[in-house]
């Protein structure tokens, strides 16, 4: 059965009410007039002190009883037929256990896997790997876009190494374009990045009567065990993931990668568990990348500002991999009548492309927001006022107020216009989007103990979010417990289904299953604890620890006194995430306003202060919320001033692989940042809560550019911002 | 050394660390050496060398006794084998992380004889007769220490991954100075990378510790 609720959704100053149908047994979804013990208040990370004590466990710190330990041999070449391994001597050096090749007979990109070895230690393991031979037919290969489209290149696969262009259209581009009182056009470049994760990617493995168990860095521990189920034509139930801690993630570490596989298939040949972690090197070239783009912007607009036009034409790539389209921010941030995008992913001899923070986002949005500069520049409008004239988005507006004037946009403008001497300040603002995301499918089970402490239970992870907090809040604030009462048991597929941990589905997607079991259990203990008040279960409610009658809260039972009339250990209850019901928007907004320096003497820039304005659902934690808009900021800033993979075209090899060479924004680096949240009743759920990764990330790279082309009065259309592009943009002007 | 894989094309280039690695077959014969080549001197080459001391060791494994955390620690360890490798893999020690592997993120961070290291660039050989500590000596989840306790509640952490060497590197500097004003503090975490952007907290949390209860209360 269902029944029909009007809620109250949205944020104050704009609310709408929603009626929406739910099925009995789901709480009514949290509403603008609700207000929390916890939600919304600050929470310091409930797994906070196993972190800072390096009590917690990663699969890298993982050791078994008898565990050897694996290394990988990866492809000298960026392109060559394997006609042979030979492992016989790898096999005779004392201490290796198990050696297998991989089975690649085309080594397609320098890092593929070729063969394995498994040894008593990890030094054991490399000396063998060095004795492993190989004879490998070299091919040419293509590790730039140029040559890699050249007429005449060297397949990478087989065929062309173009994708057919995927294309998005919507009205008449050429007409409005040809008809707009003001246009540009220009071409804006941006390398790949990789995503430098500090836990390399890599499992233990380990076969025994049980099955096989897999403690290994993953955002999906489910996709995981089921790849490892298909693999090795196992009963699913056979294989047990488990990843309790993750030291990051950012898109590429999803499914049983080659490194999870190779693990446990050592484990199998050697007869004894196998840990196998990658070595640094091999995750810049083969554990995935953001890929790179080019691409040409055309944009059109009428006298009083309005975009009429925007045209996109892209080509990408990553290397061997696919998936680097570009067009969200296209299509999303300034909706207009005519829109084209034209995507073209290229195949190169280099790593794959995996998904990464935001995918084809920051790239998408540096194209457009450094486009949108320009259009502004020539139509004498204010950039600021130029996005508000386009943006369609009442939250985004209210953002654009709320980050104005924080960064006290007009007076810095006003100041910076004065300004004298080599060191050259610049302002930027960029608008961000994302999809309001989140699925049903995850399940959880919420438990309550004699003792009075509550266990939930949901098979998901935690990439650095705070998951276990997010939770645990949830949960203690629908059985009105203190947080400190509340354990959050994660990552183990042992525990209910739930879903990878991507695109900012987390949250949105565990939450909601968490509040109805919790929920489910509270119902639970008011049938024991009604008898005790004299009141029908109905008539109850879970506040400040106690269990009490709602019309008259003098009459209570502390929650551990209902707790220890539970008969047996235990009682436990089950929830589920539904599908989204009515929600208040399907996406989310945001935009991030940079001040940079640069010293046009050295072309040094260093970002000054960043105010990012995030629309985040229902607030749970602003404490890790804001952690999370903090990374989010910097890892734009790395990839705006630092951050390129760089390829030799001759070599056909990645020249920097290392920490020391991949240069990564560090504490040095790190600007002022103020966040501003807007805390929006969303609905969609019962907790109407959404994720922040992606979309605080989105608009971060592009702020920063266009306040460094704003400073030196240069556009630079090409990233990263290095001292010597913007010394040679000077040196044009 | 691993992280110059793909190995085969660059199997016949001297590494900074395979450099270290084979040198310190004997001790003296690696400080000679490092003396030649000032700029790969490691942390540990002002160790005080007995004069014509020449000691043979490997290049099988070789008894050695550690001092970490105030405790003696008997392990038998190649010469080759890292600090870091010999806290991780031999003694079962898995705070201190691994992540670059040759001294450039400062996940590995621990104290020797007060001073941070990062435990990667340092050989368990060498670390013989030094006081080390570790992110287990500072404190547990039961007792903190009271910069350990500040990076939770200013949230000083994301995926967590980096943090062990984050503390060590600020408990260092606040023992140096309980008073550090945030440029120093920044400085002291200069060679600290965090892939999650964590720094604003982890500044807060320093600061917070200066201001309010003070650091050094542990055992570092
Ligand atoms: S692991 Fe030692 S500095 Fe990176
Ligand atoms: S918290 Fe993830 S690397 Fe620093």
């Amino acid at each position: 059965m269902s029944r029909r609720v009007t809620v109250e959704l949205g944020y104050p100053g704009d609310t709408r009410d929603v009626t929406v149908e739910i099925p009995d047994g789901e709480p009514v979804p949290w509403q603008v007039p609700d207000r929390f013990e916890l939600v919304g208040r600050s929470t310091p990370r409930v797994d906070g002190a196993m972190k800072a004590t390096g009590a917690a466990r990663y699969s890298y710190d993982i050791v078994l009883p008898e565990m050897l330990y694996g290394a990988i041999l990866r492809s000298p070449h960026p392109a060559a037929r394997v006609r042979s391994v030979d492992l016989s001597a790898a096999r005779r050096l004392p201490g290796v256990r198990a050696a297998i090749e991989i089975g690649n007979d085309q080594a397609r990109f320098a890092g593929q896997e070729i063969a394995a070895v498994a040894a008593d230690s990890s030094d054991i393991a490399d000396d063998a790997i060095a004795l492993i031979k190989v004879d490998y037919e070299p091919r040419r290969f293509a590790v730039t876009i140029a040559d890699a489209a050249a007429s005449g290149a060297p397949s990478v696969f087989s065929g062309s190494n173009l994708d057919k262009p995927k294309i998005s259209s919507k009205g008449d581009v050429d007409r409005a374009l040809a008809s707009a009182a003001e246009k540009i056009e220009a071409t804006y470049v941006t390398p790949v990045q990789t995503h430098v994760s500090l836990e390399t990617h890599g499992a233990v493995a380990r076969f025994d009567e049980s099955g096989l168990t897999v403690w290994c860095s993953t955002q999906g521990i489910f996709s995981v065990r089921d790849d490892l189920a298909v693999y090795f034509n196992l009963p699913p139930e056979k294989v047990r993931v488990i990843c309790e801690y993750l030291g990051g993630g950012f898109g590429s570490k999803f499914g049983a990668r080659p490194e999870i596989v190779t693990a446990a298939r050592l484990a199998k040949e050697a007869g004894a568990p196998v840990k196998l972690m990658l070595p640094r090197g091999d995750e810049h070239l083969a554990t995935g990348n953001r890929p790179n783009a080019e691409q040409t912007v055309r944009l059109g607009a009428d006298r009083s500002g309005k975009l009429v036009a925007i045209d996109l034409v892209q080509r990408g790539s990553g290397g061997v991999g696919g998936g680097s389209g570009s067009s969200g921010p296209f299509k999303m941030v300034y909706p207009c009548d005519n829109i084209r995008t034209s995507e073209t992913n290229v195949y190169m001899n280099a790593g794959p492309a995996s998904p990464m923070r935001a995918p084809g986002w920051p790239q998408g949005c540096f194209g457009l927001e450094m486009a949108m500069d320009e259009l502004a520049r020539s139509l004498h409008i204010d950039r600021l006022e130029f996005r508000r004239v386009n943006n369609t988005n009442p939250v985004r507006a209210h953002e654009l107020d709320l980050g104005a004037r924080a960064f006290r946009w007009d007076d810095t403008k006003s100041a910076l216009a004065k300004q004298t001497g080599t060191n050259r300040r610049g302002i930027g603002v960029a608008c961000a989007a994302w999809h309001a995301l989140g699925a049903s499918g995850p399940e959880a089970t919420a438990i309550a103990h004699r003792d009075g402490h509550v266990e939930i239970r949901c098979g998901t992870q935690d990439i650095g979010t705070g998951t276990r907090t997010a939770l645990a809040i949830v949960a203690a604030e629908e059985l009105g417990v203190p947080i400190s009462q509340v354990a959050s048991e994660i990552g183990d597929t042992r525990y209910p289904f739930s879903l990878p941990s991507g695109g900012s589905m987390s949250a949105p997607s565990n939450t909601p299953a968490v509040r109805q079991a919790a929920a489910h259990l509270r119902d639970k203990l008011f049938r024991i604890a009604a008898p005790i008040l004299g009141a029908a279960p109905s008539d109850l409610e879970a506040r400040d620890a106690v269990i009490r009658v709602r019309f008259d809260p003098s009459r209570s039972v502390a929650f551990k006194t209902v707790c220890r009339r539970i008969p047996g250990d235990s009682i436990s209850a089950q929830g589920e995430r539904l599908p989204n019901y009515q929600e208040f928007r399907p996406d989310q907004a945001g935009c991030q306003f940079a001040e940079v320096e640069v010293d046009t003497e050295t072309g040094i820039t260093r970002v000054v202060r960043v105010v990012a304005v995030h629309d985040v659902g229902t607030m749970l934690d602003p404490l890790t919320s804001r952690s999370q808009v903090n990374g989010g900021v910097l890892m734009g800033i790395s990839y705006a001033l630092f951050e390129m993979r760089r390829m030799d075209p001759a070599l056909g090899l990645m020249m920097n692989p290392t920490m020391d060479d991949y240069k990564l924004v560090g504490p040095l680096d790190t600007p002022k940042i103020d966040v501003i949240f807007l805390d929006v009743r969303n609905g969609g759920t019962n907790t109407g809560v959404l994720g922040i990764g992606e979309v605080v990330h989105v608009a971060s790279t592009a702020a920063v550019a266009c306040a460094v082309s704003d400073a030196i009065g240069v556009p630079i259309r090409e990233l990263p911002l290095t001292p010597d592009r913007i010394l040679a943009a000077l040196e044009h002007a | 050394m691993k992280s110059d894989k793909p190995k085969k094309s660059h199997k016949a280039a001297l590494s900074r660390r395979s450099f270290l690695k084979g040198a310190a077959l004997t001790s003296a014969g690696a400080m000679a050496a490092v003396a030649s080549l000032s700029h790969l001197k490691p942390a540990h080459a002002d160790a005080p060398m007995p004069a014509g001391a020449v000691e043979r060791l490997g290049p099988g494994p070789a008894p050695i006794e550690l001092k970490i955390n105030g405790e003696v620690k008997r392990l038998s360890v190649e010469p080759r084998v890292t600090l870091l490798r010999a806290l991780r893999e031999h003694l079962g020690m898995t705070g201190t992380k691994l992540v670059c592997d040759r001294g450039a993120c400062g996940a590995c961070t621990v104290l020797m004889d007060g001073r941070t290291v990062t435990s990667c660039m340092v050989l368990a050989v060498d670390a013989r007769g030094r006081e080390i500590v570790t992110i287990e000596g500072l404190g547990n989840p039961a007792r903190m220490h009271p910069v350990q306790a500040a990076f939770v509640v200013a949230d000083a952490m994301q995926c967590g991954f980096c943090t062990p060497g984050m503390v060590m590197s600020i408990a260092a500097a606040l023992k140096r100075n309980p008073k550090a004003g945030e440029d120093e503090i920044r400085q002291s975490v200069a060679g600290n990378i965090c892939r999650c952007g964590t720094y604003p907290h982890v500044f807060a949390a320093a600061l917070n510790t200066a201001r309010g209860f003070g650091a050094g209360k542990g055992n570092a």
